[in-house]
């Protein structure tokens, strides 16, 4: 498959959901709305449940199913107030030590007026500031498109999977192409350039594993539910700042070895 | 100390500057505000502001080194890590040739440290003239080890950023910097020190959202462009026209993202007082 055609199978409508994995993978979830600031955004879902037996914290950027509810979620892009919705429920997993499961599926965080009059940036540079000095563990899975820093803001986590045909991006081919080739239409040789795919991932060691997808969410399903099962129980045996200093160490390798 | 620069690099071109050649060794500027002419000495001398309008032109990041630390004080700190090509992204070696002519620098930060009006500090500087001031995984590393550092010697961090956020041509990895760095700021906050920005035009994208906004007190230069997408990118994204002034630093001052507004001549003084204000913080 091409890194183009790997594009449009991310962002495939027919791809399973967030709240798909979520109603299959967690019982009894409580969805809570709302950034207990000033506004609730659709675009993150988030709330408490039971994954097994433990209590977890789940957060997900969620695209929706059909038009109505798609819009209503702005397509899976969020505002400021999705970003501190999901600010709000890290300081609740922290409080009460549960750890958080992530589905991450955006096109990026929302674009407009409004956005930034509310503070886009800071936000996303709340949450990044808030994830790295968690002390519970923060699992993030992306399941379609991983775009940019609306998607990173979800995923500065502990373990990090793809999905086999999901993507993971610093820009949108589209961007890329109008910034780079200073032609919007060169999308394919931008998705081939960005390097984007779930095996460039990991690669570059930006993901720990890449999960099959091959028959579709049946085996996406339980392949998801592995991964978090293993890390988790992997997780048990640490302290607190023994996971923060995982995470940071997670992240402090990638970029190349400078010594 | 930028007469010397542009005379060892007859390549670097400041903001408003014409063509220099008829002019040889005397360029001349022109204001892009009001338009007013002035030449490399006068501008110099006035920090880089407009003498009519005040305008605060652009300046590359040894300057703001020289305008800001005491005289002599600089110890500058990894020097050697500088961009690869980890993608083999297509035209990335040559942009940053270009770059690095262009700027006279190898990379588009500067970290180290120093001390202002006597107070010691770690201190990092932008560079808009090497793409725009953009993070790849060497910019990454060079602020992680400076925060880190800092960390270690109990030193409060100072930082001038310009950038148009994650750099394109290293994908992900740039992306990946954004939760790195912050990570490394994290941990310098939670031994207690003071970290301070100064936003500066322009300042964007992945940085915007990530240690731009982590600061204890983040300042910024009048009239500095400050926001996570950009007005082009919003502007063909929603088809709307934005209005006057948008995300320039007295908005966001406004909307209450940024603390204060402060002109270059008042810089120094700010930061040596706000230093002194957290002596012995994080002991």
């Amino acid at each position: 498959m091409s890194a183009y055609q790997r594009v449009l199978a991310a962002r495939n409508n027919l791809r399973p959901n967030a709240m798909r994995y979520i109603n299959h993978m967690v019982s009894d979830f409580v969805e809570l709305h709302g950034d207990r600031r000033q506004g609730e955004d659709a675009a993150v879902v988030a709330g408490l449940g039971f994954f097994g037996r433990r209590c977890v914290t789940v957060l997900a950027l969620e695209k929706g199913i059909d038009t109505p509810d798609r819009l209503k979620r702005n397509f899976g892009s969020a505002q400021p107030e999705g970003y501190r919705k999901s600010l709000w429920h890290l300081r609740q997993a922290e409080k009460f030590k549960r750890p958080v499961l992530c589905f991450v599926d955006t096109a990026g965080a929302a674009c407009g007026i409004g956005a930034e009059e509310r503070g886009q940036g800071q936000a996303i540079a709340e949450n990044l500031w808030e994830m790295m000095g968690l002390q519970v563990p923060v699992l993030s899975v992306i399941i379609g498109e991983g775009g940019s820093g609306g998607a990173l803001a979800l995923a500065a986590a502990s373990r990090v999977w793809m999905l086999e045909n999901a993507i993971y991006s610093v820009l949108s081919p589209e961007g890329a192409a109008s910034i780079i080739y200073k032609d919007a239409g060169k999308v394919v040789e931008a998705s081939e350039a960005l390097k984007l795919s779930a095996q460039d991932m990991l690669a570059f060691g930006v993901i720990e594993g890449i999960l099959p997808e091959g028959d579709g969410f049946s085996e996406a399903l339980p392949a998801v539910q592995l991964a978090f099962e293993e890390a988790l129980i992997g997780f048990d045996g640490m302290t607190g700042e023994e996971i923060r200093q995982a995470r940071y160490a997670r992240f402090r390798r990638l970029g190349g070895d400078w010594a | 100390m930028l007469e010397k620069s542009l005379f060892k690099n007859p390549n670097l071109r400041l903001e408003g500057m014409e063509n220099a050649a008829a002019e040889e060794r005397a360029p001349v500027f022109e204001c892009p505000r009001c338009k007013m002419r002035q030449d490399l000495s006068s501008l110099a001398e006035g920090l880089f502001l407009c003498q009519r309008c005040g305008h605060h032109y652009k300046v590359g990041a040894r300057q703001r080194l020289g305008m800001t630390l005491d005289e002599g004080s600089f110890r500058e700190m990894s020097v050697r890590i500088a961009s690869r090509d980890p993608l083999g992204f297509p035209g990335y070696q040559e942009k940053l040739e270009q770059a690095r002519r262009q700027s006279g620098e190898r990379e588009a930060v500067i970290t180290g440290t120093g001390s202002i009006l006597g107070q010691p500090c770690a201190f990092f500087a932008m560079e808009h003239q090497f793409m725009m001031g953009s993070m790849g995984a060497a910019v990454g590393e060079k602020l992680t080890r400076l925060f880190e550092r800092a960390r270690q010697r109990r030193l409060p961090v100072v930082g001038y950023v310009i950038s148009g956020g994650a750099r394109v041509q290293e994908g992900v990895l740039s992306l990946m910097q954004m939760a790195k760095v912050s990570g490394a700021v994290r941990l310098h906050a939670d031994a207690g020190l003071l970290y301070i920005a100064v936003l500066c035009d322009a300042t964007t994208g992945g940085v915007a959202a990530s240690f731009a906004m982590q600061a204890d007190v983040i300042l910024a230069e009048p009239g500095a462009l400050i926001g996570f997408a950009g007005p082009r990118v919003i502007e063909q994204t929603t088809r709307q026209k934005l209005p006057e002034g948008f995300q320039r630093a007295e908005f966001q001052l406004e909307q209450g993202f940024v603390g204060k507004i402060v002109r270059r001549q008042e810089q120094r003084e700010l930061l040596g007082l706000l230093l002194r204000m957290h002596e012995g913080a994080g002991a």
